[in-house]
């Protein structure tokens, strides 16, 4: 018998059964709609999350070490006031870094504080305003999209400019250019030197472009005079990162005076720990999302099981009567399995119909778009189950015999 | 050569300790064209010997020789193909699909022989005609009287024109002048040439038949032939 024929017959079979039921398949489905939910919610999840991810390390090289009171990421509340505790890391002690550290091609050490910035009547709350030198604009991986950055002795010396991140351009210039212009920070007026290239935002919530950044002597003498800083060091050859990061580690030291024997009390950071941040993160939401889709999709398939059991007792007649003029056991086996494919593609479907609307709302946090990957992997979950739980009551169907099918009342 | 071949056929029923004997090491021919009634009283043996002879069910020791091949050691699905190509079944509670309507329910043979979509719709419109049903085509069992049924039942069973034509009390569900019109058709049949089996308790039913085999405990109690009528 010709297998399209037979499909077709099937699919006709089943979706009459469906249809002379659909409560009932309806109400089987539950099972499978949570777990294709789960499924598709999850994995859009982890999708925006790599996006963010992947964006967000961008700008972070890989051949950067990032000297700093504090690791990024902490894992108690004790370790955290440990580090609390560290002496700050100081202008003088970025100076020092800066003329020893032979195997860096730069060298930036950043103050960063929120304040508002205003121009003529109009206002941005909460920018950054980072005090760094020239050197910023080759470890932030930001370039200059109009004007230019600031140069050496400007970096150095007390004349009161600034080059704009492109969030805070837009805010406060609508119809006329910021270059020469003057905005205010805090208690002084900046001249307005150039503007950065777009950015975007480090995992989707903090925007890199709401920024300013201003001269770090500027920086000492109008905001705090003894910032704790933060020293960004690119290196020469990534792939001496290692070598690189412990000749870093001995001079630092050196520069804060570590007696040998302590711990540092400082914290080298580098993409290494996001990276493997982002992969525990993203783990765990795979491993919670596995565990309740794989719970889900348990208990919706035995109830597709069940169910399957309950059509086929039904249909042992049918059975019987199909069997006396020719169908072969892979027919009846074959149409019973893709009603169990069916019910549960419906439930898949349902599901990405419950999940779709749900992926707005992670949208808020992560960027999320429900994947045509995401929606495939989830049909093909519900597909897999129907099959996987329909087999068995499919294959009892499949091996009736005909004549005591054919009594069945 | 006969049609049908029974050699020594038994088909035993392990109930418990206790053994039912349906059928007794039964021998009988049936030639092609033949027109053959079985009688016998109520659990004779006579619906376990109709499902042997269409493979329905294997014996428990025996040979089957249908159209000179063994069938009595054929696997599942080879007897399931054989049901399909050589046998056509009517059945007392006529057994139709309740919820496909008559033309689907007379096309599934073919469906389950491959026939293409066209080719089967026409050859089944032509055996519900056949059976004087043309016009009924649409209609699903419910909506279809008793006798109609039966009709659909037969153009089934003959739409792949198979080589023999069994039914087990065909009239049973049936008033007494249907049941009359659905023997003129097995009549009308049998003069086309076709092989046909009726299991029937009524005598005057029987009598239209050109053989009649009588079965008690599951042996042959007599087989005898009649004066063609015609
Ligand atoms: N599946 C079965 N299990 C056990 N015994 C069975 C089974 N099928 C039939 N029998 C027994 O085999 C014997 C013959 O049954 P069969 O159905 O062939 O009788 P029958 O001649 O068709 O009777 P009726 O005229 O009432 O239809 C009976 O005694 C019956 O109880
Ligand atoms: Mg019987």
């Amino acid at each position: 018998m010709n297998f399209l024929t037979e499909l077709r017959e099937g699919l006709l079979i089943s979706l009459g059964a469906i249809r002379a039921n659909k409560m009932r398949a309806a109400l089987t489905t539950l099972g499978i709609v949570i777990g294709i939910v789960t499924v598709t919610l999850m994995g859009t999840a982890i999708e925006g999350l790599n996006q963010a991810f992947l964006k967000s390390i961008s700008s972070m090289g890989a051949d950067m070490l990032y000297v700093s009171k504090f690791n990024w990421i902490t894992r108690s509340h004790s370790e955290w006031m440990a580090m609390y505790k560290r002496r700050d890391i100081t202008v003088e002690q970025a100076k020092a870094l800066a003329r020893q550290a032979d195997f860096a091609s730069a060298i930036a050490p950043t103050a960063e504080d929120d304040h508002s910035v205003r121009y003529k009547n109009r206002r941005s709350n909460n920018v950054m305003i980072i005090g760094s030198t020239e050197q910023y604009l080759p470890t932030s991986g930001a370039s200059v999209a109009i004007g230019r950055f600031l140069s050496p002795s400007e970096a150095e010396g007390g004349r009161p400019v600034c080059v704009l991140g492109s969030e805070v351009a837009t805010n406060l210039f609508r119809n006329e250019s910021p270059l020469g212009n003057r905005i205010t920070i805090g208690p002084r007026t900046f001249e307005v030197i150039g503007v950065l290239e777009k950015q975007g935002s480090l995992l989707g919530s903090f925007s890199l472009d709401n920024r300013v950044v201003i001269p770090l002597r500027q920086w000492t003498t109008w905001f705090w005079n003894n910032p704790n800083l933060d020293i960004s060091v690119k290196v020469k050859d990534v792939a001496q990162l290692d070598e690189a990061r412990e000749e870093l580690r001995q001079v630092m030291r050196r520069i804060r005076h570590v007696a040998p024997g302590k711990p540092d009390d400082f914290s080298i950071n580098q993409m290494d720990q996001f990276v493997e941040m982002f992969h525990r993160v993203a783990g765990t939401i795979a491993g919670i999302g596995l565990f309740i889709t794989g719970l889900a999709l348990f208990v919706g398939g035995i109830g597709i099981m069940n169910i399957m059991f309950v059509s086929v007792a039904e249909r042992t007649r049918e059975i019987g009567i199909r069997k006396a003029i020719g169908a072969k056991r892979r027919t009846i086996l074959l149409q019973f399995l893709i009603e169990a494919a069916a019910i549960c593609l419906l439930g898949g479907l349902i599901g990405l119909g419950i999940a779709w609307p749900l992926t707005f709302a992670i949208d808020h946090f992560l960027p999320a778009t429900m994947s045509l990957k995401v929606v495939g992997i989830a049909l093909l979950t519900s597909l897999v189950t129907g099959v996987l739980s329909g087999f068995f009551p499919a294959w009892r169907a499949a091996r009736m015999n005909p004549v005591d099918a054919l009594r069945a009342e | 050569m006969s049609l049908i071949r029974f050699e020594k056929i038994s088909r035993r029923y392990q109930m418990g300790t206790e053994t039912v004997h349906a059928l007794r090491e039964v021998t009988l021919e049936i030639a092609r064209g033949e027109y053959v009634a079985i009688m016998g009283p109520s659990g004779s043996g006579k619906s376990t010997l109709m499902n042997l002879v269409g493979c329905l069910d294997s014996p428990s020791s025996g040979r089957y020789e249908l159209n000179g091949t063994d069938v009595s050691q054929m696997d599942d699905n080879q007897l399931a193909e054989v049901r399909n190509r050589e046998i056509g079944f009517v059945f007392q509670t006529f057994n139709l699909l309740p919820r496909s309507n008559a033309l689907h329910n007379v096309e599934l043979p073919l469906i389950y022989s491959g026939m293409g979509s066209e080719e089967r719709r026409r050859t089944a419109l032509e055996s519900l005609a056949a059976v004087g049903l043309a016009d009924r085509v649409h209609h699903k069992p419910n909506e279809l009287s008793g006798g109609q049924r039966q009709r659909v039942a037969v153009a089934r069973a003959l739409v792949n024109k198979p080589s023999i034509l069994l039914a087990d009390e065909p009239t049973g569900n049936l008033d007494s002048k249907t049941g009359q019109e659905i023997m003129a058709l097995f009549e009308e049949l049998s003069r086309k040439g076709h092989t046909i089996i009726v299991v029937t308790h009524e005598e005057d039913i029987a009598r239209r038949a050109r053989r009649i085999v009588r079965i008690r405990d599951g042996l042959i109690a007599s087989d005898e032939r009649q004066e063609s009528k015609a």
